[in-house]
């Protein structure tokens, strides 16, 4: 047909520096993850174990990503916001609970009954973090429910300080951490392989949370209001559904999981524990979230996880293959490069839908 | 007293005055239908009526009790039930799930579940593909299901906006056989549409909106005869 030389020239001459760099960029970065970590598995420097304990450390870690991904990924799919005050929404359930922890501790209610104590731990960090949600919800987000995208995006920014500042106020910036737990001191052998027990005991716990919310959400009547929700707004109104209602259940539950992942973040790296310590988590769940693709219940799930194991097999698998020197100090360059691959290559994550589509 | 009094409503857009108190009514077990060509108010009166955006001036009374600034998610729980433009149905849920969500108000589980089967008897289609997520469904499909979801509020006044849009012309007429099934057998429908013909067949009384103004109104085989209509909605030279 005579369109088809047409079209030809057409896609010549879009010819863009602009694609041709972004799929050089693709290339490089592609042939040095396969590089380095060839020469990494060449060179056995690493035992089988270790790679095995790397991986389920990530998984733990990942887990706890996942957990605090959730809110953000809920938050984005009813409103289309990145909540960037959910870090903080994380730290208030940990700073808080650390001072009942130690309670529990000194009484000796931590290391008679651990699993009841640590789940006293967990909903109590949930309802502190619930109620910092709620109260941002409220005060913060729902006076600009109408106003444009960027104005509630810079007031997260604002109440992520403001409740930084705040819990420093309260507590002051010293750093706590967690009272050690006893029956989660031990490790499991299984063959050659030693892994720290208090490991799949957050995976497990995390896995157990993020079952219920996944139950919440499929299953019951608010899930299916808030799956609707986050379709149709309007229509979901003609439904008979409380929009305001929905949005703060959402807030709410964001929250409670955030907290947990508090607790269970203290069992699995007790130190650390201050009015700052969201930030990092934070940053790390957002782009897990934007890597599972926003809006999307399991892609958060999965990126956490994913990147949690990437970032603790990441640096000893890419980089030390590199020779890249103190490999184990750059898995946070790995978080963030996986965001802006992710940001540039896929940006609607890897179970999301386009972005476009989406309209606010 | 009739079912719905729409009582000199004045709706703007911005500056832009869409609605120039309008004045209509519906009686109990009647259809009636807004015809009108595309920007005339059509769409604008049912958001108004549903709350979904509130009139400056006037007043809407159902069954008696004002209605104008009830919250749009009060209305199902009134007896109002609408079918919006393009269907809206939420396309990542099953077929089964739309239906739930159109009695969220309801709080029978025995009842909905009974008006669940009553909806599959009514579309057999829906019931083949009750499992089935709503995206892949076809337009008829999904417009029977906007309906049936309408329905499971159970209400006394179903609001339908545009039914046959998009639609081939042999769903439109089984839309439109539904339409007619439903109002047999009780229940008082406000139909907006522009396909004027399709409409003052199966309806009692029509009323012509132009630029935000009734112009006409009368019974609906009258209007079919107005030389007027005729030539400006019936395609009739």
């Amino acid at each position: 047909m005579a369109s088809v030389p047409v079209a030809r020239r057409r896609r010549f001459e879009d010819f863009s520096w602009v694609d041709f760099i972004i799929n050089a960029l693709r290339f490089i970065i592609i042939a040095l993850v396969i590089i380095g970590s060839a020469n990494t598995l060449l060179s056995g420097r690493f035992t089988f174990e270790q790679w095995v304990s790397l991986f389920v450390a990530g998984l733990a870690q990942g887990s706890i990503y996942a957990l605090i991904a959730l809110g953000y990924t809920l938050v984005y799919g009813i409103l289309l916001m990145i909540n960037f005050a959910h870090g903080e929404v994380f730290m208030s359930g940990a700073l808080t609970t650390v001072f009942l922890a130690h309670a529990f501790d000194r009484s000796g209610f931590l290391n008679s009954q651990p699993l009841l104590a640590i789940i006293i731990l967990i909903i109590f960090a949930g309802l502190v973090s619930m109620s910092v949600a709620l109260l941002l919800e409220r005060l913060a987000y729902r006076p600009l429910r109408s106003a444009p995208r960027l104005v509630p995006l810079i007031t997260a920014i604002g109440a992520s300080f403001f409740l930084q500042y705040t819990f420093r106020g309260f507590f002051g910036s010293q750093f706590r951490s967690y009272p050690a737990v006893d029956a989660l001191k031990g490790s499991l052998e299984i063959g050659t392989i030693n892994i720290p027990i208090v490991q799949p005991v957050v995976f497990i716990a995390a896995l157990v949370l993020m079952g219920g919310l996944y139950w919440l959400v499929e299953r019951t009547k608010l899930g299916k209001a808030m799956r609707a929700v986050s379709e149709d707004k309007e229509v979901s109104r003609l439904m008979g559904i409380d929009i305001d209602q929905i949005i703060m259940f959402t807030f709410a539950i964001g929250g409670m999981l955030a907290g947990a992942a508090g607790v269970i973040n203290g069992l699995f790296r007790p130190q650390g524990v201050n009015f700052f310590m969201g930030f990092v988590p934070g940053i790390k769940a957002f782009t897990a979230a934007v890597l599972g693709g926003i809006g999307n219940i399991r892609g958060a799930m999965l990126g956490g996880l994913f990147l949690g194991v990437i970032e603790a097999v990441g640096p000893n698998l890419i980089f030390n293959g590199l020779g890249i020197p103190g490999s184990n100090q750059l898995k946070d360059v790995i978080a963030f490069t996986m965001l802006v691959l992710v940001l540039i290559f896929r940006p609607q994550g890897l179970l999301g839908e386009r972005l476009t589509e989406k309209k606010a | 007293m009739a079912l719905l009094e729409v009582e000199n409503i004045h709706a703007y857009y911005g500056n832009i005055h869409a609605l120039k108190g309008l004045t209509f009514h519906v009686e109990q077990g009647e259809i009636v239908t807004l015809i009108g060509s595309n920007g005339a108010g059509k769409t604008t009166t049912l958001r108004t009526i549903t709350s979904l955006m509130h009139p400056r001036d006037g007043k809407i009374t159902f069954e008696g009790n004002d209605i104008t600034y009830t919250p749009a998610n009060k209305l199902p729980s009134q007896g109002v039930a609408m079918v919006p433009e393009g269907r809206g149905i939420f396309s990542k849920l099953t077929v089964e799930e739309n239906l739930e969500l159109g009695a969220y108000y309801r709080n029978d589980p025995d009842g909905i579940r009974q008006d669940m089967s009553n909806s599959f008897d009514l579309f057999p289609r829906l019931k083949e593909r009750r499992t089935q997520v709503a995206g892949t469904l076809s337009g008829g499909e999904q417009q029977m299901l906007a309906i049936a979801r309408a329905l499971m509020a159970k209400p006394r006044l179903l609001l339908l906006d545009e039914p046959s849009m998009g639609l081939a012309p042999v769903l439109v007429d089984t839309v439109f056989d539904t339409i007619e099934r439903i109002n047999t057998e009780g229940m008082t429908v406000l139909l907006v549409e522009q396909n004027a013909l399709l409409a003052l067949e199966i309806a009692d009384r029509g009323y012509v909106l132009q630029t935000g103004e009734i112009v006409l109104a009368d019974d609906a085989a009258t209007l079919k005869k107005n030389p007027e209509v005729q030539k400006k909605y019936l395609g009739v030279d």
